[in-house]
């Protein structure tokens, strides 16, 4: 086995498929791109044709498309509340990108786009900044009550106001940390034990157990890290659409 | 507009009502629907158990890293300040606590589901209160 095989971090590796540069940037055509291409052409073609042909008995296609739609409804409903409705359109892609793209990611020799920090920093930025504006543009200037906790003694405002602005700075760096960590870790661990297997021998039985398990616990993880990304995006808009 | 009278109040028979506008009874039947709906919020946090544990997992999958990066950003964020501003080590001394302060701050209140700030649970009760007048109508909050 090469040495590069090896290392369980291989798999993170960007190769670049179609080598492209505009202007100085490159805009290379790699297998990242490909399979977040691919979780979106998945995800529409998933719901486009489920729904072509619509009965009151859903078939089997149909069913997978409605528990989608309503796992998400539910979810906008309970979390963000009233007014959250017109939102609903982005969780539901939001959410379906990720989940698709976490599930495409436990194929094997497939590339789980959603271990770039990039790719996902970048999904979360656009939550941040989103909810951000959707926030002054519903509430004005009344929005920055929202960094002002009620109840709290005069003297320990200034403090709890730095705080509270910290702790809203920090939302697209713990959004994006948290599924890129859990993705990187998961799929890491699998590697290694996966590799054990194979240099134990004959006692490579009992790694191959514990692979069995983690190839388990990780569909567990895509599906939760795909769900704790959307219900923190319903929370933050909760907080532009409510404030307190 | 009299004719969803009629039809509240008895109304011709039902296939011929069907037969002629079949807007006649629309609010009534919406009316329905939004009972149902109402019916099946309030009954969800009773009985639906799983609900429940993928809410109680998805909650520790997020509280074990909201205490690490906001001691990161904290320390990163005053170290940036250092550099600006030449004042090494103050800043990331100070945003160093703060940082663990909001963090620590984060993880209470999304385990206590306090309602006072960012990033807690879920609605208020108020909330769906409200909803439960208007639906999933899009007008505009107050």
């Amino acid at each position: 086995m090469a040495a590069e095989q090896a290392n369980p971090l291989h798999q993170f590796t960007i190769e670049r498929w179609v080598p492209l540069h505009l202007g100085g940037i490159d805009v290379s055509f790699t297998n990242a791109a490909f399979f977040m291409v691919a979780a979106g052409v998945v995800v529409t073609l998933l719901i486009t044709l489920a729904t072509r042909r619509r009965q009151m008995v859903p078939g089997r296609w149909q069913s997978v498309a409605e528990i989608a739609y309503e796992f998400t409804a539910n979810m906008v409903d309970e979390y963000v509340g009233h007014g959250g409705e017109r939102y609903f359109p982005f969780v539901f892609t939001l959410f379906m990108f990720i989940f698709v793209g976490n599930f495409l990611g436990m194929i094997p020799w497939a590339y789980t786009f959603t271990a770039q920090i990039v790719v996902t920093f970048a999904m979360a930025a656009v939550v941040f900044i989103g909810v951000t504006i959707i926030g002054i543009a519903r509430h004005g200037f009344r929005f920055l009550t929202l960094f002002v906790p009620h109840g709290v003694p005069g003297w320990l405002l200034p403090l709890l106001v730095v705080i509270e602005l910290i702790s809203y700075f920090i939302r697209p760096f713990t959004l994006s940390i948290r599924l890129f960590a859990n993705m990187v870790a998961g799929h890491a661990m699998l590697a290694i034990f996966a590799g054990f297997v194979v240099s134990l021998g004959l006692f490579g039985i009992l790694p191959l157990a514990v692979t069995t398990a983690l190839v388990l616990l990780e569909f567990l993880v895509a599906a939760l890290q795909a769900y704790v990304f959307a219900v923190l995006t319903c929370l933050y808009l909760k907080d532009a659409v409510h404030l307190h | 507009m009299g004719g969803v009278f009629l039809s509240l109040a008895g109304g011709p028979p039902m296939d011929e009502r069907d037969s002629q506008d079949p807007f006649r009874d629309l609010g009534e039947r919406l009316d329905e629907a939004r009972r149902r709906r109402q019916s099946a919020r309030d009954s969800r946090p009773d009985d639906d158990g799983a609900a429940a544990n993928r809410d109680a997992l998805g909650l520790a999958f997020r509280i074990g890293l909201e205490l690490v990066v906001a001691v990161g950003v904290g320390v990163g964020v005053g170290w940036a300040l250092d550099q600006w501003l030449g004042t090494r080590p103050w800043g990331m001394i100070v945003l160093l606590f703060l940082g663990f302060g909001a963090g620590m701050w984060n993880v209470y209140r999304a385990v206590t589901g306090m309602g006072m700030a960012m990033g807690t649970k879920r609605g208020k009760p108020g909330q769906a209160e409200h909803a439960k007048d208007t639906g999933w109508s899009d007008e505009d909050e107050d």
